[in-house]
């Protein structure tokens, strides 16, 4: 946000800030380190809102919850900023001095009263207005979303209307005040970070940018295309239309992971050429035709960037098993066969290659992130201590560029609900598992609830089925039978899957693969469905 | 949080019950009918962990309602408080009042401890016989009535076994200072409370201001009066001194040492005094909030504290502090200090680690006065002759008068004042001299020290008791005949201790074990290795509790079994 690719705060802020927002995030069950520390921050007094569809583990310890609507978050985000602007707890110093497009917000959110968003999105008038009271008068407060933000067709839009509330209060780029997208995996930031995304080069750095392009060309000696390459939603697309024949998934496994998953399958199968690389051999390396074992984190030397922008040292403890080999020697063999030279280098050779290349980076030789247990970036040299926090300069004499205001617009999902599909079903994760289950279902968990769907019990009660019966649920693109389970998080007319089992349940047979333009993240969120009794 | 809610479900009594003392349930989340309204918002969080101290309270209007704390009536406990299950089961087990497996609506606890003995046993096995369902039990705190037993029955409060007949005194009222409206003043009449110069001392308090009257405490060399004998002056003074906006007072009158029945006497035959003194501590340390916990055995106490609290409430004499009267449900534990904090903060009664000591950081994490009934009561006599005039009394180190609880092998048991100094042979002749010689007295109680029959010239002061390698702890004094047996009264001590170790640091939680174990071989007749080799493992284990355990219950579970090992009674170790 505002040009840098993470997280703006150090988890010790949300051990020590006044408020926590949690917002689209069940972060107890999918993020659990990382909900240490915000009930750290719990016990230390910090004051805590929950805004999420269902009342879910992690939203019980909220002082309060707001049961949204799915997809109804700009709503509530809107009429949340026209409150904080209607009540006076604007921060006008900070507006005036940091931001740009102040007006054309307010204008924008002018019609989001706390009527027509308790209209919208379902929460009653009082607790939106308590939301937005809270956070516009807290001292500091740590706003946190995951998925239930991301995973929506207009996901863009809706971290820009959450910055937009932080912008109209100033909880951004102070000790205590940030925006906090809590990273899925230890090293999803890591990834970002070495320029895995079609736009970035290493460090975040503009692949369209000649200057930027120049720099990485003289270092590799090899040219580098100026347009951004696809995410993974336009490699579907492409493949759809032929102009991708092969594909290279690594630690990936798109086939059970994809919105869609029976168009999915197709277009994996149509192609001429897969090659996987992972640890496991996943439902998508069974479709490979070349599978390329990799060396798990025990096995390899590196580095991981955890949701703080912090860079820490991983490191080789024993020989990967079998044929198995870190990803550092399986690419540079790769690149071998290729007819390129690459050198054989220590992941250290890497590293420093990556510091010469990215400023962000520069500062963190490995002698240095063992000396301080990780740094977090933006470390430029090695005299800079990391910065605990992004966007310090919107508080200093030197401003730069003011942070934008965007007005956005609601929109409501895309799979619309109708007498035909009157069920919201949304996906999402628990403690015990992880994703697809690639990594987490080999194990055994006594807290394991295998795939199913969760109902409100008065909905079990409306189709005359009791709790281990089998529902057929269908939605405008498939149909799948799931024994049902009565959750009380959930209220009528709201429907939850897990991800994680879809060899018993394949819940992507059901999503849809309408997808943010901006981000390429479909919208597993929302689905309309239609529940059935099968007798 | 992380609640796993029980899939048992609360009876209508149980939810009556529960909501008599919680108030009805403000949603869905909380237990009650589930509303539209609960699919789109949820309040929780601090206001409702907030109440987590309510839990204590929840606990015994299930006992009380059903006989049982149910699974169901647990669980609709957990969702009013927010409390995990688990976590609530573990509270309810902590205390012997509370059962958590269906019994008959009736249960009689029978004292069978060290006074009342084979006594106790004997009225236990005649009721059983009577085929009434029997408990055994701790020191009841009765010892004056032994044998005694209180009865739980489904519906209300326990009751004594036979209506226990108000407290009397044996001495001269006109020759008394805290014991002088004891069964000579109606203890629920503030009229006459009043008329025998009740609220004096508070009024002397408001007159003089806080700092006065510290002054006045401090010049009277007060100390507490619960065992540990800290100076009252300087306590106050400490937690008026700690920072903080909120502070706390609690009157501590979970009298559990076995062969103590003092506080009871007072809190019984004169309750006001205990309030108005709690009233002054507030007074002077500038706590807003206090509360008096007073022992779940002791239901006569409990009902005329409360009495007491709401009539001087009424008349206004309590509008500086907003006071609050909590019941214990048997532990012996939660009589030290920081287990009793957490007993009414909701958890498991286990003591803390001090430092920080209660004045900063004492009953929910606030600085507290925390007194002993006693202390409380000779607060109102300070105020009222003045500090000067009462350390005139007792000795240099040990001012004023001190209540004992004499028992056993006596004429006349009950609860005697004596200034301090006065020789425990002195004592036990109030108390109409002993019956059948003296074996052995046990000063102190359980966790306290034997004296031998040649030594009862001990003047009664905590530098005397001291110096002689005794102590005068909760002022317990049970008398045990020459033709004593020791052998049980060591091992119902050891016995004792084991059960009530809250279990939490391992020097006692094992140690009180290893010590009943040594001492049953002792007194079988059938040590490991030698007699010799015995006492070298009392010894070592003694050692180690007395050194490593982390509050007062481990650190003396070791001292009466080491004197009647050191002065060699009968029947110990043959």
């Amino acid at each position: 946000m505002f040009g840098a690719g993470g997280g703006t705060s150090s988890y010790r802020e949300i051990e020590e800030t006044d408020l926590i927002v949690v917002w689209g995030s069940n972060a107890r069950e999918a993020h659990p380190i990382f909900f240490h520390h915000l009930l750290k921050g719990v016990r230390n007094g910090a004051r805590m809102f929950a805004v999420d569809p269902r009342r879910t583990s992690s939203a019980e310890w909220a002082d309060l919850w707001l049961g949204i609507d799915v997809g109804s978050d700009i709503a509530l985000a809107n009429a949340v900023g026209r409150e904080i602007i209607d009540a006076g707890l604007v921060d006008r110093t900070f507006v005036d001095r940091a931001t740009s497009g102040f007006d054309g917000y307010a204008e924008s959110v002018d019609e989001w009263t706390l009527e027509r968003g308790a209209a919208v999105t379902g929460v009653p008038a009082d607790a939106i207005r308590r939301l937005a009271h809270a956070y516009g008068e807290a001292n500091t407060a740590q706003l946190c979303w995951t998925l239930g933000i991301t995973e929506h067709h207009n996901a863009t839009d809706n971290v820009l209307a959450l910055i937009n509330l932080a912008l109209l209060t100033g909880h951004v780029g102070r000790w205590g005040s940030g925006l906090v997208p809590v990273r899925g995996q230890n090293n999803v930031q890591g990834g970002g970070d070495m320029g895995a995304l079609p736009n970035k080069l290493p460090g975040f750095q503009d692949v369209a940018d000649d200057a930027i392009r120049a720099k990485f060309e003289a270092e590799w000696d090899a040219s580098i295309p100026a347009e951004p390459g696809r995410h993974i939603s336009l490699m579907f697309e492409a493949m759809e239309i032929g102009a991708i024949r092969s594909l290279f998934v690594l630690g990936e496994n798109p086939l059970q992971s994809e919105a869609d998953a029976a168009r999915t399958e197709k277009l994996l199968r149509g192609l001429d050429h897969l090659v996987v690389q992972d640890l496991f051999l996943t439902a998508t390396a069974e479709l490979a035709d070349v599978v390329l074992p990799a060396a798990g984190w025990g096995e390899s030397d590196g580095t991981y960037t955890s949701s703080e922008r912090r860079v820490q040292r991983v490191r080789r403890v024993v020989e990967p098993p079998g044929e198995a080999r870190d990803d550092i020697t399986i690419l540079t063999d790769l690149a071998l066969r290729l007819g390129a030279e690459w050198p054989e280098r220590s992941a250290e050779k890497h590293w420093d290659e990556l510091r010469r290349l990215s400023p962000l980076h520069g500062g963190m030789s490995y002698e240095r992130l063992d000396e301080f247990g990780g740094l977090q970036w933006p470390c430029p040299d090695e005299a800079h201590p990391g910065s605990p926090f992004l966007h310090g300069r919107l508080w200093s004499d030197d401003i730069g560029r003011p942070a934008p205001f965007h007005a956005v617009e609601w929109v409501p999902p895309v799979d619309e609900l109708t007498d035909e599909y009157p069920t919201r079903l949304t996906t999402g994760r628990r403690l015990d598992s992880y994703n697809t289950g690639v990594q987490s279902g080999r194990y055994a968990s006594p807290r394991r609830v295998h795939g199913g769907i969760d109902l409100a019990p008065e909905d079990g009660a409306r189709l005359s089925v009791a709790e281990g019966d089998v529902v057929r649920v269908t939605s405008r693109r498939g149909s799948v039978r799931a024994p049902v389970r009565f959750d009380r998080a959930l209220r009528p007319g709201l429907a939850f899957m897990a991800v994680h089992f879809p060899d018993d349940v394949d819940v992507n047979q059901l999503t849809i693969d309408a997808w943010d333009p901006r981000s390429g993240t479909a919208e597993f969120k929302a689905t309309a469905v239609r529940i059935e009794r099968v007798d | 949080m992380d609640l796993r809610h029980l899939v048992d479900e609360p009876t209508a009594d149980e939810v009556t019950a529960v909501d008599r003392v919680l108030g009805p349930p403000t949603s869905g989340w909380e237990g009650g009918v589930f509303e539209d309204t609960d699919g789109r918002v949820a309040y929780g969080g601090h206001d409702l962990r907030q109440r987590r101290h309510e839990l204590l309270p929840a606990l015994h209007a299930l006992q009380e309602a059903r006989g049982w704390v149910s699974p169901g009536g647990l669980g609709y406990v957990c969702r009013r408080l927010g409390v995990p299950p688990a976590e609530a089961y573990g509270v309810a087990t902590f205390y012997a009042m509370f059962a958590t497996e269906e019994r008959p609506t009736r249960v009689v606890h029978v004292c069978d401890d060290i006074v009342c003995a084979d006594r106790g046993e004997a009225l236990a096995s005649r009721l059983a016989d009577d085929g009434q369902t029997v408990v055994s039990s701790p020191c009841l705190g009765r010892c004056e009535m032994a044998p005694v037993a209180l009865v739980q029955q489904t519906g209300g409060p326990p009751t004594a076994f036979e209506a226990a007949p108000p407290p009397t005194v044996h001495q001269d009222p006109s020759q008394l200072e805290l014991l002088r409206r004891v069964g000579v003043v109606d203890p629920s009449s503030l009229t006459d409370y009043e008329a025998s110069g009740g609220l004096a001392a508070l009024r002397r308090a408001r007159e003089l201001g806080a700092d006065a009257v510290l002054d006045e405490l401090e010049r009277s060399g007060l100390r507490g009066r619960g065992g540990a004998a800290f100076p009252i002056g300087a306590k106050w003074r400490a937690v008026r001194d700690a920072p903080g906006d909120l502070k706390h007072v609690v009157a501590n009158g979970d009298e559990s040492e076995p062969g103590t029945f003092k506080d009871r006497v007072l809190m019984e035959g004169d309750p006001f005094a205990v309030v108005e003194a709690l009233a002054i501590a507030a007074l002077v340390t500038g706590a807003a909030r206090g509360y008096l916990y007073v022992r779940g055995e002791y239901p006569e106490a409990v009902g005329a504290i409360r009495h007491a609290v709401d009539v001087l409430a009424a008349a206004g004499h309590l509008d500086h502090v907003d006071l609050e009267v909590r019941v214990g449900a048997g532990a012996y534990i939660c009589g030290e200090e920081t287990a009793l904090f957490a007993s009414i903060e909701g958890h498991r009664g286990e003591p803390r680690q001090k430092p920080p000591f209660p004045t900063t950081n004492g009953l929910f994490d606030r600085p507290t006065a925390v007194n002993n009934i006693e202390t409380l009561a000779a607060v109102l006599q300070v105020l009222e002759v003045g500090g000067e005039a009462f350390a005139a009394v007792g000795t240099e180190n040990s001012t004023g008068t001190k209540l004992f609880a004499v028992s056993g092998a006596v004429a006349r048991p009950g609860v005697y004042e004596v200034p301090f100094g006065t020789t425990l042979d002195a004592l036990i002749d109030l108390a109409g001299g002993a019956v059948g010689g003296i074996g052995a007295v046990l000063l102190g109680g359980a966790a306290g020290v034997f004296v031998g029959p040649d030594a009862v010239d001990l003047p009664l002061s905590v530098e005397d008791a001291a110096a002689a390698g005794a102590t005068l702890g909760s002022g317990a004094v049970v008398v045990f005949d020459a033709a004593t047996d020791f052998g049980p009264v060591v091992r119902r001590i050891a016995a004792f201790f084991r059960d009530e170790s809250c279990g939490q640091c391992v020097p006692c939680r094992v140690g009180t074990v290893r010590q009943e174990e040594a001492l049953v071989r002792l007194g079988a007749g059938r040590p490991l290795g030698s007699t010799d080799t015995e006492r070298a493992l009392l010894a070592d284990i003694d050692a180690v509790m007395t050194d490593a355990s982390i509050c007062g219950l481990g650190r003396t579970a070791a001292s009466a079994v080491r004197s009647a090992l050191a002065l060699d009674l009968p029947g110990v170790a043959p």
